[in-house]
């Protein structure tokens, strides 16, 4: 803006050499920033994976060294078999896959309800489901938790799955909702001519159109119940029935034998931990942005 | 087969002359009574919004008025509960000092999330909406932690945060200022905090979605403004700023609920301390129902905490049409939609 204001006598040479210079040196302090907040968010993983390969003993030296001496991927190893990980990571498997394929077909169908059918209070039962939003866990805890213990739940992965096959949560909905209001009913009316009933043309028509809503929704569960960590907390008692997330507690908190620091091992779990994150973030990417989108946009 | 076809053709012709119609005329076709297509697609209807309706009396409803309900008595799980009228709400406001603290604690957090969250993301989202190349690298960059396991992040921060070893307080060193101890410090406790939860959640949905905003903003309005003469601040001000705070308005209500409710980063990587500096009110809620087992304590704890959100919202709905504008928002789907 600047330079385009400056109209010199040289004319269009000069301009355009003053145009380019101004579009390098706001691209250097373009990058700069970027870079600086790029590494304010990759730094502390960088940090982890380098602290994560060291040993016991270069890890509480200081000056801290930056790269590894000697890369001990044997850490890896020691993380795995020092606490039942194996044990943790299928609890965690369980409890995910259950939970993200229940929580996604009950928020498809529910949501199939308020996109496609008229009833009575329709619109009531919608702010119902927004009202929600502002219902944090914390409010129902208590109750939820004698509920469970009165069903025999507590200290099974069972509450962790079933409260959310019951139509998952309000952005959930949301989200598919606003996108089955995108798909024209036409395609509905087409298959109702043709003697579909509802459920045939949700499956056959609509699901196929939404799959790109469906993923979303699936990836974004996915990563909730993987990270969830109050709901185990308050459930969960025995080691042995830990998540992932509580396995890394425990780990946390178990003493070490021999007064040896552990925090190689504890940075090589969380690497374990995140790992699944990442991986499905760089097979999926399009589906996060898309689904967050969705679901914010036209809040 | 064939009967149940003549009905759906039907269901289609009255849904498609009643839709037509209803749009049209809506009060006197909602009078009529209701066809016997219309009736089953209600019935239909009900049946796919079942699961909600269901899941929101089990584990909303239902909690809510039992949670109402022991607020207003002693209960320890062991013995069943007793009545003790407003004692528990009593105790709250001015026995227990924890309290007031854990809910002014709780605020300073909110207040520092809240402010250099949205402010946060919304300057990393101006950076990834402009013109330059990489800028989906770098939206990858921003997003990773967002999608990290929050007992994770505690953990890497913990690491960092290492007053003697750590990396922060290295580099800190390197440039000549002596580094606080962090978390471990009463006063610097609640930034640090504070900061693992901004790394965690600046650059992730709240970030995108002020993005897509920002992105769907018309860029000849630029233009025209730029021709007027207006600079980048002044385009900000004036045209960026008031066609994005529909979105704001969504992130900040969402932002200030999931401040409030800060827990787990605590649990994690303080303890609540160091001497209760970082001990939240849903700390204290915690302790009280699942360590001291005082379940109608933390109820009525519960029910306050549920007052104070629905008030904060409410307020600011109140006041959201001074400050947010809605372009053209009569052509929401809503209105097109609510027949």
């Amino acid at each position: 803006m600047r330079s385009s204001a400056l109209v010199l006598p040289g004319g269009q040479a000069v301009r355009q050499r003053a145009r380019t210079l101004s579009r390098a040196r706001s691209g250097a302090v373009y990058y700069t920033a970027v870079a600086i907040v790029s590494v304010f968010f990759m730094g502390p993983f960088i940090w982890t994976v380098l602290s994560s390969l060291k040993d016991a003993s270069e890890i509480t030296t200081f000056p801290p060294t930056f790269l590894p001496r000697v890369l001990h991927f044997e850490n890896y190893i020691y993380a795995w078999t020092k606490v039942p990980f194996l044990n943790f990571y299928i609890n965690s498997l369980t409890v995910t896959v259950l939970a993200v394929v229940g929580q996604t077909a009950s928020a498809t169908l529910v949501a199939y309800g308020f996109a496609r059918f008229r009833f009575p209070l329709r619109n009531v039962f919608f702010m119902l489901v927004l009202a929600t939003l502002m219902v944090p866990w914390e409010v129902t805890i208590v109750p939820s938790f004698l509920l469970f213990r009165f069903l025999g739940w507590l200290d099974t992965l069972t509450p962790l799955i079933v409260p959310h096959w019951f139509g998952g949560g309000p952005f959930f909905i949301f989200l598919m909702r606003q996108f089955f209001l995108t798909i024209p009913r036409d395609f509905d009316e087409a298959a109702k001519i043709d003697g579909a009933n509802s459920l045939q043309i949700l499956w056959h028509v609509l699901v196929p159109l939404c799959r790109p809503a469906i993923t979303s929704v699936a990836i974004f569960s996915f990563l909730f119940h993987w990270n969830a960590f109050i709901e185990p907390l308050i459930f969960l008692n025995s080691p042995e029935k830990f998540t992932i997330s509580l396995g890394m507690r425990y780990f946390q908190t178990i003493p070490m034998e021999a007064g040896e620091p552990k925090d190689h091992l504890l940075m090589a779990g969380t690497i374990i931990m995140v790992v699944p994150c990442v991986a499905l973030f760089f097979f999926a990417q399009r589906y996060f942005v898309r689904g967050i989108v969705l679901s914010g946009l036209k809040g | 087969m064939r009967s149940s076809s003549l009905a759906d053709a039907d269901d289609l012709l009255t849904s498609a002359i009643g839709g037509a119609s209803m749009a049209t005329l809506a009060r006197p076709v909602a009078l009529r009574r209701p066809s016997r297509a219309a009736r089953r697609e209600a019935i239909e209807g009900l049946l796919y919004i079942s699961p909600f309706l269901l899941g929101f009396l089990i584990f909303t409803a239902y909690p809510m008025i039992a949670s109402l309900y022991l607020s207003f008595t002693k209960y320890n799980i062991l013995n069943p509960p007793t009545w003790i009228g407003l004692e528990n709400y009593q105790e709250a406001f001015f026995n227990d000092e924890q309290f007031w603290n854990s809910l002014r604690r709780t605020g300073v957090f909110a207040l520092l999330n809240v402010t250099l969250g949205i402010l946060g993301s919304l300057g990393a989202a101006l950076l990834l909406n402009q013109r330059f190349r990489g800028t989906t690298v770098f939206r990858t960059f921003f997003f990773l932690p967002s999608i990290t396991p929050i007992i994770a992040s505690a953990l890497l921060w913990v690491w960092i945060y290492q007053p003697t070893i750590g990396l922060l307080n290295y580099l800190l060193g390197m440039i000549g200022i002596q580094g606080p101890a962090w978390l471990q410090s009463t006063s610097w406790a609640i930034p640090s905090v504070a900061i693992v939860s901004l790394w965690g959640t600046i650059g992730g949905t709240r970030m995108i979605i002020f993005l897509a905003a920002l992105q769907a903003v018309p860029q000849e309005m630029y233009d025209a403004a730029h021709i007027d003469g207006a600079g980048a601040w002044r385009r900000f001000v004036s045209i960026t700023l008031p066609l994005i705070s529909p979105t704001m308005f969504f992130n900040v209500v969402l932002t200030i609920i999931g401040s409030l409710s800060v827990f787990s980063l605590a649990y994690i990587a303080t303890g609540g301390g160091p001497n209760y500096a970082t001990y939240f009110y849903v700390y204290h809620l915690y302790k009280n129902a699942f360590e001291f087992s005082r379940m109608g304590y933390a109820a009525a704890m519960a029910w306050l905490f549920f007052l104070l959100i629905l008030v904060l919202t409410l307020v600011q709905f109140r006041f959201s049409n001074r400050w947010v504008y809605y372009a053209g928002a009569d052509t929401h789907e809503e209105v097109k939609d609510a027949k």
